[in-house]
């Protein structure tokens, strides 16, 4: 347990020596904050709260940006040890390879919760005490389920990271593979989707099977979470037509995201186990 | 009692052997030295012994254990390992660098400054290794292999890359570790300086193991003959051409090949001949020549 924590906080101290806890932090919360103002200029003076607006804009922002971070501070965790040297090294001491990718996972979720929490924390913030509406008023339950959710999103793709780090043996092929797996899971998975769907009259396809096909892609659960919280954010992001039967309960699309984080955790520790130093 | 032993360990890695049926025993407070050319499979042999490949055949046990298996974690703490090549963290500081591999021992920072101090880096422990000279990280690594005082100590080309002056501080700390009866085993292809401080010699070759033992007897073994050359005068020359024939080359000096075993014979036959001479210089050969004469045999096999 020692060793894990010793693995944990080297990480972490890692992720704020080389800043970039500092610059991600920054670039989040420039982005939230533009996304928030852009965001709640044209809702004027509907009921619906400044919050939720900004709860919608700042999800659709994750999907794209977390990801992409995620990937890009785990893509070279193993593989860019293995060419430095360090990783033969640590290795010889009394840890398990478990340990040390649990212990790199612990420290880069932390790093990304920073970076999340005070991003976000700050645009959400601003949002409220600049609005109209009370404090109190806002929709802190949808900010909240954001927060979570977006830590959740992260923590799943630290964890392909890892396996794509320790499945490689050389940073460039980490690299392309992490953008690759970014571009499908962001982009080209609901294209195909979208296709799927477009290429059909509306007769054959079940819309049960659409709705579990979508929730496959944790991206997707993580949209479907955050839009559906609650009436305004349904309302804001055009999924308010969708029947009951259509939506998943948030308790599926946790164990969906939780999935997620575990498969590809425990798949990385094999393949690490079984990687040729 | 070893601390090491390989029976009858290959590695293969597709149909390339990287080590091909090699049986070697280390004892507890042996210091042996892995001698060969780069690629002959010293790092793959020193990587199972720590536990990082398995062996394709054969067995290795490490202080009792198997090292691929979940008690060896126990032994660890107890072997310092300095890689052949650690890029450690630039952002970290010496200090934090031993820190961290010290709580992965399960130790605390105290005895890290004794550290610093054997291997001379006390002046720059709390820089940030980024302004670390070649040498300095070099240091650093060793520092790092004598955590915890270990039982076993490994180092793969401990001296690459180091200027003379901290070469001989890298061969003054071996030998410190030795009198304190830790086993060595280091790898090195610096092979002139390694002469008179290992117990034992194992040289390597693409993947095999030619030859296991000291340094005297390695020449022994393989009949390279010892050198001695004789000054004197003009006069004293002649006789000596007259005595020995053929087996005298004068060129200057008088200059004879001897196999080791002759040497005193020989020279109770030259002082025998009573002629005054002025210097005799006996030159062994040395573990460069030794290495260099079986490891062009072996060519000669292959091809």
């Amino acid at each position: 347990m020692n060793r894990l924590w010793t693995l944990t906080t080297k990480e972490a101290r890692d992720g704020f020596r080389n800043r970039w806890v500092i610059m991600i932090t920054l670039v989040m919360t420039a982005l939230a904050l533009i996304l928030s103002f852009l965001g709640s200029a044209p809702t004027g003076t509907t009921s619906v709260s400044p919050l939720a607006v900004t709860v919608v804009s700042l999800s659709t922002l994750s999907i794209f940006f977390i990801p992409l971070i995620a990937l890009l501070l785990t893509y070279d965790s193993v593989v860019g040890e293995a060419e430095r040297g360090t990783l033969t090294l640590l290795l010889t001491h009394p840890v398990s390879r478990t340990e040390v990718i649990l212990g790199k996972f612990m420290g880069h979720l932390f790093l990304l919760t920073i970076a999340i929490v005070v991003g976000y924390g700050v645009a959400g913030l601003t949002i409220s005490f600049t609005g109209e509406a009370g404090f109190a008023d806002q929709e802190w339950d949808s900010f909240l389920r954001l927060l979570l959710s977006s830590v959740l999103l992260g923590a799943i793709f630290l964890s392909i990271g890892y396996v794509i780090s320790s499945w490689v043996s050389e940073r460039g092929m980490a690299a392309a593979l992490a953008i690759g797996i970014w571009l499908m899971f962001v982009l080209l998975y609901d294209m195909g989707l979208l296709a799927l769907l477009a290429s059909d009259s509306g007769e054959g396809i079940n819309g049960e099977l659409v709705k579990w096909l979508m929730l496959i892609n944790p991206t997707d659960s993580y949209r479907m979470f955050n839009l559906m919280a609650s009436n305004d954010t349904a309302l804001l992001s055009g999924m308010a037509g969708l029947s009951s039967d259509h939506r998943a309960s948030d308790l599926s699309l946790i164990m969906i995201m939780l999935l997620w984080i575990i498969t590809p955790l425990v798949a990385a520790i094999a393949i690490f186990k079984r990687r040729q130093l | 009692m070893n601390n090491i032993t390989l029976t009858s360990v290959s590695k293969e890695y597709g149909k390339t052997k990287a080590v091909d049926n090699v049986d070697l025993a280390v004892s507890a407070g042996e210091c042996l030295a892995l001698v060969g050319h780069n690629g002959a499979g010293k790092s793959t042999l020193i990587k199972m012994v720590l536990g990082l490949i398995s062996p394709t055949m054969g067995n290795v046990s490490v202080m009792g254990h198997n090292p691929m298996t979940a008690p060896f974690n126990g032994v660890r703490r107890d072997i310092g390992f300095l890689p052949e090549q650690v890029l450690f963290q630039n952002n970290m500081t010496g200090r934090e660098t031993l820190e961290f591999y010290a709580r992965l021992k399960g130790l605390t920072r105290d005895g890290l400054d004794d550290l610093f101090r054997r291997v001379d880096l006390m002046y720059a422990a709390d820089d940030r290794i980024a302004t670390y000279s070649k040498g300095m990280r070099q240091r650093l690594g060793l520092a790092q292999a004598l955590i915890g005082s270990p039982k076993l100590l490994i180092l793969d080309e401990p001296t690459s890359g180091l200027d003379p002056v901290s070469r001989q501080n890298v061969y003054s700390i071996i030998n410190d570790m030795k009198s304190a009866g830790t086993t060595i085993l280091i790898s090195s292809h610096a092979l002139t300086e390694l002469d008179s401080r290992v117990d034992r010699v194992a040289i390597i070759n693409r993947g095999k193991l030619l030859a296991l033992g000291s340094i005297a007897d390695l020449r022994q073994n393989i009949g390279l003959a010892s050198e001695i050359k004789v000054h004197a005068p003009v006069n004293s020359m002649k006789i000596m051409t007259q005595h020995f024939g053929d087996k005298c080359f004068v060129n200057g000096v008088a200059q004879f090949s001897c196999p080791a075993d002759e040497k005193i014979a020989f020279l109770k036959e030259l002082m025998g001949l009573n002629i005054s001479l002025a210097d005799i210089e006996v030159n062994d050969p040395s573990l460069e020549q030794v290495f260099m004469a079986l490891t062009q045999t072996e060519g000669h096999v292959h091809e």
